[in-house]
């Protein structure tokens, strides 16, 4: 029996010196209850790492977690590593305390998607399983 | 797109041996992608050919052991120890699928991340996938990928096991087993199964309080048993001389010999 089995694999971690950790736990968490292989990196990563990380494990996408403030800089420098890596069909997404006059922003820029505090669960799980097309 | 991008499939015969050169030459990302395929579909083993003739030998070291004795913190310190010798070295942490979701949290790297760095160490996560014995079913293949990528060390991390799980015994030149303080019952089942397999054992904790005492109850049992700290490298370098001393230096063989012996 030759079965095909392609979870998603999905990079959940945490850059930056943010120690805020309840969130992003949550998310891993919830994300493997749907079925997908998620690695977790735990906290204090740096881009690089973090971009280093994702394409030794190959994931489909990375999605980080980001409450210090630091998120402006840090996710447009992992865009700009998975483009120098040549990986940019990893796809970026993320959450955290994000003010609302950075999202458009940084979605603009590339991020595919920004998930603020309240956001349903099911809306994050619904958002990240579509990033791949299933089949 | 460049031939180790994405959407490649097993059809695709002038990609795929696109992607075992690549894989000989040590590209990471072919090195990766090509694991997903093995790992993904059991028919893109008909890629394992493209890499034959290029065998170097590698080192296949398992680390097994009881859940959280502490072995991704010793492998960890094994990679550091490793690579002060100049050696390239390969990591497969396997984990266990949730056999109701088919999802699974990896987290074994969380304790090696100090590697993510460094161009000269290759970790990759697997899931079990419901795979039974300790591995992932492409745990084999995996490891005979890095072979030809160049890794020639080559540790796998176990699921966290006591007893049954021992697949890593076939794959595995040296296999040691971790276990830690405080394990009483545990460790007297684990010498009817893994202690019994494994070349070397190690207690790790070794500044927990009880270590002193699984110490002597291992010693009485088995000749090979060793004192580490993983949290301060502790004993590791020790560790590593006795990996290196049950792995005989002549007549090497490779992972594919080693499977299919
Ligand atoms: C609890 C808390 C702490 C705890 C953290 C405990 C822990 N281990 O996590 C402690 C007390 C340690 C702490 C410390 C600090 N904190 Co604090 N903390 C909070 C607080 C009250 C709640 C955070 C929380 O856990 N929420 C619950 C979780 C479940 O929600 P969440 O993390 O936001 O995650 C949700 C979404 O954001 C999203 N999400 C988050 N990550 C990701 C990732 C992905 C991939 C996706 C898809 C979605 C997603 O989904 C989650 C579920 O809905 C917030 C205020 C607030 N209301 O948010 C401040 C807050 C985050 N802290 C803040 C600050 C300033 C600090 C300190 C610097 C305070 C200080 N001066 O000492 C320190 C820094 C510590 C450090 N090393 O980083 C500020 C940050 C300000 C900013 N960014 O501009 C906040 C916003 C408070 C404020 N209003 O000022 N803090
Ligand atoms: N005190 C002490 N703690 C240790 C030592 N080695 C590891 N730990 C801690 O033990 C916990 C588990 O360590 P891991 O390396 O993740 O253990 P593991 O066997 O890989 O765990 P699983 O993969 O989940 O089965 C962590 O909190 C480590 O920091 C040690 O020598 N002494
Ligand atoms: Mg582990």
């Amino acid at each position: 029996m030759a079965v095909a089995s392609q979870p998603l694999r999905i990079l959940i971690g945490k850059v930056g010196l943010d120690g805020h950790d309840r969130g992003v736990k949550l998310i891993a968490r919830a994300l493997r209850d749907a079925g997908m292989e998620v690695i977790y990196t735990g906290l204090h990563q740096t881009p690089e790492q973090i971009v280093n990380t994702a394409i030794q494990e190959d994931v489909d996408a990375i999605g980080l977690s980001i409450l210090s403030g630091a998120h402006r800089t840090l996710f447009r420098r992992v865009l700009e590593l998975l483009k120098e890596q040549d990986a940019e069909d990893i796809a970026l997404f993320g959450g955290g305390i994000i003010p609302d006059e950075d999202v458009p922003t940084l979605t603009a820029a590339g991020v595919k998607a920004l998930f603020r505090p309240g956001a349903p669960m099911e809306e994050i799980v619904t958002f990240v399983k579509g990033l791949k097309p299933q089949g | 797109m460049s031939p180790a991008g994405p959407h490649l499939f097993m059809r695709d015969i002038e990609g795929m041996a696109t992607l075992a050169e690549q894989v000989k030459s040590g590209n990471v990302r072919a090195v990766s992608r090509l694991i997903t395929l093995l790992e993904n579909h059991r028919d893109n083993r008909q890629a394992l050919h493209l890499l034959n003739g290029t065998s170097r030998g590698a080192t296949v070291i398992g680390v097994t052991g009881y859940p959280g004795a502490g072995k991704s913190t010793v492998v960890n310190r094994l990679v550091s120890c490793y690579r002060r010798q100049g050696l390239k070295v390969g990591v497969l942490a396997v984990d266990i699928s949730s056999p109701v979701t088919g999802g699974a949290l990896l987290g074994d790297r969380i304790r090696m991340q100090e590697h993510a760095l460094d161009h000269g160490v290759y970790i990759r996560s697997m899931a079990t996938r419901g795979y039974h014995g300790g591995l992932a079913q492409a745990t084999g293949d995996a490891a005979l990928v890095l072979e030809t990528a160049g890794y020639e060390v080559i540790l796998i991390e176990t699921i966290g096991v006591g007893q049954n799980e021992i697949d890593i015994v076939d794959l595995a030149h040296v296999v040691v087993a971790v276990v830690a303080p405080g394990l009483g019952d545990e460790v007297q089942a684990m010498k009817a199964g893994l202690l019994e397999v494994a070349h070397i054992v190690v207690v790790n904790k070794g500044d927990l309080s009880g270590a002193d005492n699984t110490l002597r109850d291992l010693r009485e049992w088995c000749p090979n048993v060793l004192r580490t700290v993983a949290t301060t490298g502790e004993g590791i370098s020790e560790l590593a001389a006795a990996i290196l001393a049950h792995r005989p230096s002549s007549g090497v063989s490779s992972v594919s010999e080693v499977r299919n012996r």
